[in-house]
C-alpha cells in the first residue's frame, strides 16, 4: 500500500478529529488549549513533511515531491503563525472559541491536498476542503455585520468559482478523457490533442484558481472579506491559502498543460499585469490598512504570476522565493495589524498609526521595515523576491511585464511609504496599547527574516531550485 | 590578502552599523540617551575616518587595478559574490563620505534636538550605505546600497526637516526610485547575458551593439535623476531646502556624486560605444543645466535653494568632462566632484550657520552680517570664491580641466561651461553682497554671535581641503591619473574595435 506517503495529512486529518471531541467535552471554554494542540500538530506534520519520501500515491490521485515539501512548508508555517497570532486578539474580542483554530488545522489539510494534487478530482477535493473552513471563519465574528458580510460575500463567489473550476475540469476530462495529471501531460504531448475544448476548459481552470489567488479581474471581492474579517483572519487568508492555490496554479499549469504553454502564457502574463497595476494604483486612496493590505496583496500576486508566466525553472524559482518571502513579511504586517488596539478597542485606520515612531518604536522600525520590504527596498527580504521574478522576465524576454512589472512597483512604493511618513513624520495620535508577547515575536522573527536573507539567500535559493526542478520533472 | 592585511573596506562600511547598534541598545533618560547617541556617533565616524587614512596612505597610486579588494561567495551558481574593493576613481569618493560624516554629525550637534538617537543612528546607516556604495565592486552589491541610502535619507528628511518636509521626502524617494528601477532592468539584463555581476568580470563582456543603446539609457534614467541633470532635477532643491542642515551636506557632497559615479563605472566602460554615441545629447543637457540653473540661481530668495540650483550647475560640469572621455575632461570632472563635494558641503554648512541662530534662510532677511560676525563672514567668503572657481581653490582645478578636456571635443561645449563659471561668479557674489554686507538693518541680527568653537572644528577642516586642492592639487590628481588613462585606453581600443568592425 502505498498510502503511507500521505502521512502528514492523515496524522493531522485524525489529530484533528480527536482535538474536535478534546474540546467539546470539557465544560469550560478550551480555546487555549486547543490552539496549542493545533499548532503542535501542525509542527509535528511539518516534521513528517521534512521526512517525507516522493512518489505517487492513492491510485496516482496524491504525489509527494520536493515542490510539494516547499509549498507545504510554507503552508503549515503561516497556518501555525496564523493561530498564533489569534491567540491574543480573538481572546479580547470575545472570539476565543475552540472551533477557530480547528477550521484553520481543516482548512490546512485542505491546503496540504491541493498542494499534493495529482488528478483533478484531488485538486477539487483539496479546494472544497480549504474553502469551507474559510468561509465559516471569515463570518466568525457573528455578531458583527461585516464579518457577516465578509463571510457570505466570499462564500457566494467562491462558491461561483468553484463552479467554474468544475466546470472546467469537466471540458478538460471530456476532451482528453481523463482527469489524472500525468496521463493529460501525456495527452497533450502529442500535438493532436490539443482542441479548443480543452482550451476554454484550461482557461475556466484558470479563472477558478484566480479568485482563490486574488488575481485580477477576479479580485473583487478582495478587499471587502479583508476588511470585513476579524484580523487574524485576514493574517490567515493572506498567507496560508494564498500559497496553496499558486502552488496548485503551478503545479497545474506546469504539470498537466504544460505542453500547452503557449495557450496559458498569455492569460496569466495578462492577469500578472492587470493585477500589479491594480494593486499598485487602487491601494493609494485606501483609509483602512486591512483594505489596503488586501490591494496590496493582489499586486503581490501579479509579481509571483510574473514568475509563472514565464514557465521555465528559473520563473517558478522566483515564484517560489517571491512567496516564501511574501508570506514572511505579510504574517509581520498583520501581526502588527492585530497589536493595533487602542484603549481596548481594535482599530484599522491608517491614521491611527500616527506618531507610533514616537510612542512605540519597537513596533513601528519593524512596520517600517515590512513597508519598505514590501516596496521592494534593498537590502530588505521582498527585493530580492522581485529581483528573482524580474530575472526570469527578463531572461526570458517578457518586457512588457518587466518593465510594467518595476513601474507599478514604484507606485506602490508610495503607499507603503505612506505609512512609514504616518508613523514616523506625523504627530502622535495618543499611544497604542502595548503589544502582546506573542504577536511582538512574530514580528521580531519576520523582522529578522526580513532584514538579514540578504546574508543567506542561499539556502531558500537552493530549496526553491529543486522544488522548481521537480515540478518541471 | 589586500595592502592593509585585514578586510579594511568592509571594516569601513559596517562599523558604523555596529555604532548604530550600540546606540540604539542605549537606554535612560532623553537627555542622557541623545548625549550618549551624539558622542558614541561622533566617536564612530571618527574611527571609521582614521582607519579610511589608511586608504589614503597604503593606496598604489601607479596601478590602475582594483586594490583592497575582499571576496567572499555569496551566490556563487549565480556569479553574484560579494566583491570589495577601490581603484583611482572611487577611493577618493569612499575618503569623503567617511571625512563628511563626522563633520555632519558635529555640524548636528544642537541643531538636532529631537529624537536625536533615532537621527544619529540613520546617520551611520546612511554612512555604511555611502562608502558600501563606492566600494562595492559586484553590480547586484552597488545596486543594493545605491538604492538602499534612499531609506535613511527618507527618514532624515520627513523627519527632521523643514515645513515641507513631506513632500520634499516622497519627492526625493519616488523620483530617485523610479529612476533606479529601470536600471535594474538592465542589470538584470547583463546579469542573465554575461554570467556575472562582478564588475571587473563585466568589464571583459562586450555588450552588443544594438543593446548598448537601450542599457544606456536605462542607466542614464537612474544615474540622471542622481546627478542630476536637467530635466530631471527638480527634486534636489526641494530636497535640500527642506533637509536639515547635515542631510543637505551629505545630499550634495556625497549622494549627488553617485550617479556621476555610476556613469563613470559602468556606462563608460561597459557601452564605449552609446556613450559616444550619445555624448551629444549629454553635452546638450549638460550644458542647457548649467545654463539655466545658473539663471534660476540668480532669482533665488532662499539660500538654500541658491546653493542646490548652483549645484545642479556645478554637477553639469561634471557631466561634460564625464562625456569628453579624455584623461583631462575625466580628471577634471573627478576633481570638480571632489571639489563640489567640500565646497557646497561648506556652503551648506554655513547657511545651516545662519539658520540656527535665526531660523530662515530669506536671502532679505540678512544683511550686514560682517559687522557682527567677522568670522563667519570670512568662511563664508572664502567658500564663495572656492564655489565661484577662483584660482587657488578647490573648484578652479577640476573646473579648467574639464573645459579644457570640452575644448578637444567641441569649442561650443567647452564655451557653455565656461559660461556657467561666469554665471556662478554672478549668482554667488550677489548672494554673499545681500547677506553679508549692506547695512544691518534688522535689529535683532545685532545679537548674533560668532562662530562658537565647535563651528570652528567643523568648517576648519573643510577650509584646509579646499585650499590644499586648489593650491596644490597634484596629490588628488595623482590618485585619479593611472584609473583615468587605464579607461581612456580601454575606451579607445573599444572604439578601434568597432570601426573595424564597421568598415
Amino acid at each position: 500500500m502505498t498510502w503511507t506517503l500521505a502521512l502528514p495529512e492523515l496524522v493531522l486529518a485524525i489529530a484533528g478529529l480527536v482535538i474536535l471531541v478534546a474540546g467539546v467535552l470539557p465544560k469550560q471554554e478550551t480555546f487555549f488549549p486547543v490552539s496549542m494542540a493545533c499548532i503542535g500538530s501542525l509542527l509535528l506534520a511539518a516534521v513528517l513533511v521534512l521526512g517525507q519520501p516522493e512518489g505517487t500515491a492513492l491510485g496516482g490521485h496524491y504525489v509527494a515531491d520536493d515542490f510539494s515539501g516547499f509549498m507545504k512548508l510554507l503552508a503549515i508555517g503561516g497556518a501555525a503563525i496564523g493561530i498564533l497570532l489569534s491567540l491574543d486578539y480573538n481572546t479580547k474580542e470575545g472570539l476565543g472559541r475552540f472551533e477557530f483554530p480547528l477550521l484553520m488545522l481543516l482548512a490546512t489539510i485542505g491546503m496540504m491536498v491541493m498542494i499534493s494534487a495529482n488528478d483533478l478530482l484531488s485538486l477539487y477535493l483539496g479546494l472544497e476542503l480549504l474553502s469551507l473552513p474559510l468561509y465559516v471563519i471569515a463570518a466568525f465574528n457573528r455578531d458583527s455585520a461585516r464579518s457577516a458580510e465578509a463571510g457570505l460575500k466570499y462564500f457566494v463567489l467562491g462558491a461561483l468559482a468553484s463552479g467554474l473550476l468544475l466546470y472546467g475540469s469537466s471540458l478538460v476530462y471530456g476532451f482528453a478523457g481523463t482527469t489524472n495529471f500525468d496521463r493529460l501531460a501525456d495527452a497533450f504531448s502529442a500535438d493532436s490533442g490539443v482542441t479548443a475544448g480543452v482550451v476554454v476548459g484550461i482557461v475556466f481552470v484558470i479563472a477558478g484558481l484566480a479568485f482563490k489567488v486574488s488575481a485580477v479581474p477576479f479580485h473583487m471581492w478582495t478587499p471587502d472579506v479583508y476588511e470585513g474579517a476579524p484580523t487574524p483572519v485576514t493574517a490567515f487568508f493572506a498567507a496560508a491559502p494564498k500559497v496553496a492555490a499558486i502552488a496548485l496554479l503551478a503545479r497545474v499549469l506546469v504539470g498537466p498543460f504544460g505542453d500547452l504553454a503557449g495557450q496559458w502564457q498569455q492569460v496569466i502574463t495578462l492577469v500578472s499585469l492587470g493585477s500589479m497595476t491594480l494593486g499598485g494604483f487602487a491601494a493609494i486612496g485606501q483609509r483602512n490598512i486591512k483594505r489596503l493590505m488586501a490591494y496590496s496583496s493582489i499586486g503581490h500576486v501579479g509579481y509571483a504570476l510574473m514568475g509563472l508566466a514565464v514557465a521555465n525553472d528559473v520563473g517558478l524559482r522566483g515564484l517560489l522565493v517571491y512567496m516564501a518571502i511574501y508570506v514572511a513579511m505579510n504574517l509581520g504586517t498583520f501581526a502588527v495589524l492585530i497589536a493595533m488596539r487602542r484603549k481596548g478597542r481594535a482599530v484599522e485606520q491608517v491614521e491611527d498609526l500616527a506618531g507610533l515612531g514616537r510612542t512605540d518604536l519597537g513596533t513601528a522600525v519593524w512596520m517600517a521595515v515590512f513597508m519598505f520590504s514590501m516596496a521592494g527596498i534593498p537590502p530588505l527580504a521582498g527585493f530580492f523576491g522581485k529581483l528573482y521574478v524580474f530575472l526570469a522576465a527578463v531572461q526570458a524576454g517578457f518586457w512588457t511585464l518587466a518593465v510594467v512589472g518595476v513601474l507599478t512597483s514604484v507606485v506602490s512604493a508610495y503607499y507603503y511609504l505612506r505609512i512609514v511618513k504616518v508613523m514616523f513624520f506625523d504627530a502622535p495620535a495618543g499611544a497604542l496599547d502595548p503589544a502582546p508577547a506573542s504577536l511582538t515575536v512574530v514580528m521580531a522573527a519576520s523582522g529578522l527574516f526580513t532584514l538579514f536573507f540578504v546574508l543567506w539567500p542561499a539556502p531558500l535559493l537552493a530549496a526553491a531550485q529543486a522544488a522548481a526542478a521537480a515540478l518541471l520533472g | 590578502m589586500n595592502a592593509a592585511g585585514f578586510p579594511l573596506l568592509s571594516l569601513l562600511t559596517f562599523l558604523p552599523l555596529a555604532g548604530a547598534a550600540i546606540i540604539l541598545f542605549v537606554r535612560g533618560e532623553e537627555a542622557v540617551v541623545a548625549r550618549n547617541a551624539r558622542w558614541t556617533a561622533l566617536w564612530t565616524s571618527l574611527l571609521v575616518f582614521f582607519l579610511s587614512l589608511i586608504l589614503w596612505v597604503k593606496f598604489d597610486t601607479s596601478s590602475a587595478g582594483f586594490q583592497f579588494e575582499e571576496k567572499l561567495s555569496w551566490l556563487p551558481e549565480f556569479g553574484v559574490g560579494y566583491h570589495m574593493g577601490v581603484d583611482g576613481i572611487s577611493v577618493l569618493f569612499v575618503l569623503l563620505s567617511t571625512a563628511l560624516t563626522p563633520l555632519c554629525i558635529l555640524a548636528s550637534w544642537e541643531a538636532i534636538e529631537t529624537r536625536v538617537r533615532e537621527y544619529m543612528v540613520a546617520f551611520l546607516i546612511l554612512e555604511t550605505m555611502m562608502v558600501g556604495m563606492f566600494a562595492a565592486l559586484d553590480f547586484i552589491i552597488f545596486y543594493v546600497f545605491f538604492e538602499a541610502v534612499l531609506i535613511p535619507m527618507f527618514l532624515i528628511i520627513g523627519v527632521w526637516g523643514g515645513p515641507r518636509r513631506v513632500y520634499a521626502a516622497f519627492k526625493f524617494f519616488l523620483y530617485t526610485l523610479l529612476g533606479s528601477v529601470l536600471m535594474l532592468l538592465a542589470i538584470l539584463y547583463l546579469w542573465y547575458n554575461a554570467g556575472t555581476t562582478d564588475i571587473p568580470e563585466l568589464f571583459e563582456y562586450q555588450v552588443p551593439r544594438a543593446a548598448q543603446t537601450w542599457i544606456f539609457f536605462a542607466f542614464l534614467a537612474s544615474f540622471a535623476v542622481k546627478v542630476p541633470m536637467w530635466p530631471v532635477h527638480t527634486w534636489l532643491p526641494d530636497a535640500h531646502v527642506e533637509a536639515p542642515t547635515a542631510g543637505s551636506v551629505i545630499l550634495a557632497g556625497v549622494l549627488l556624486k553617485m550617479g556621476a559615479y555610476g556613469f563613470l563605472r559602468f556606462s563608460l566602460p561597459l557601452l564605449p560605444e552609446a556613450s559616444v554615441q550619445f555624448a551629444p545629447l549629454i553635452f546638450v543637457l549638460s550644458v542647457v543645466a548649467v545654463v539655466y540653473t545658473s539663471l534660476v540661481a540668480l532669482a533665488q530668495e532662499d539660500m538654500k535653494k541658491l546653493i542646490a540650483y548652483s549645484s545642479v550647475a556645478h554637477m553639469g560640469i561634471v557631466t561634460i568632462g564625464i562625456f569628453t572621455i579624455n584623461a583631462q575632461g575625466l580628471s577634471g570632472a573627478l576633481f570638480t566632484m571632489l571639489a563640489h563635494g567640500v565646497v557646497s558641503g561648506a556652503l551648506f554648512l554655513c547657511v545651516g550657520v545662519l539658520y540656527d541662530r535665526v531660523h530662515s534662510r530669506d536671502i532679505l532677511r540678512y544683511g550686514g552680517v560682517a559687522k557682527i560676525m567677522p568670522s563667519y563672514a570670512m568662511v563664508f567668503m572664502l567658500f564663495t570664491m572656492a564655489s565661484v572657481g577662483l584660482p587657488g581653490t578647490a573648484n578652479f582645478v577640476g573646473e579648467f580641466l574639464v573645459i579644457v578636456g570640452a575644448w578637444r571635443i567641441n569649442p561650443w561645449v567647452a564655451f557653455g561651461g565656461a559660461l556657467g563659471m561666469v554665471l556662478g561668479a554672478a549668482y554667488m557674489l550677489y548672494l554673499y553682497r545681500r547677506v553679508i554686507f549692506g547695512k544691518l538693518t534688522k535689529p535683532d541680527l545685532r545679537a548674533l554671535l560668532d562662530l562658537s568653537p565647535r563651528e570652528y572644528a567643523v568648517f576648519a577642516p573643510l577650509i584646509l581641503l579646499a585650499l590644499w586642492m586648489g593650491v596644490y592639487p597634484q596629490p588628488f590628481l595623482d590618485f585619479f591619473e593611472a584609473s583615468v588613462a587605464a579607461l581612456v585606453q580601454r575606451h579607445e581600443a573599444a572604439m578601434s574595435v568597432s570601426r573595424l568592425a564597421g568598415m
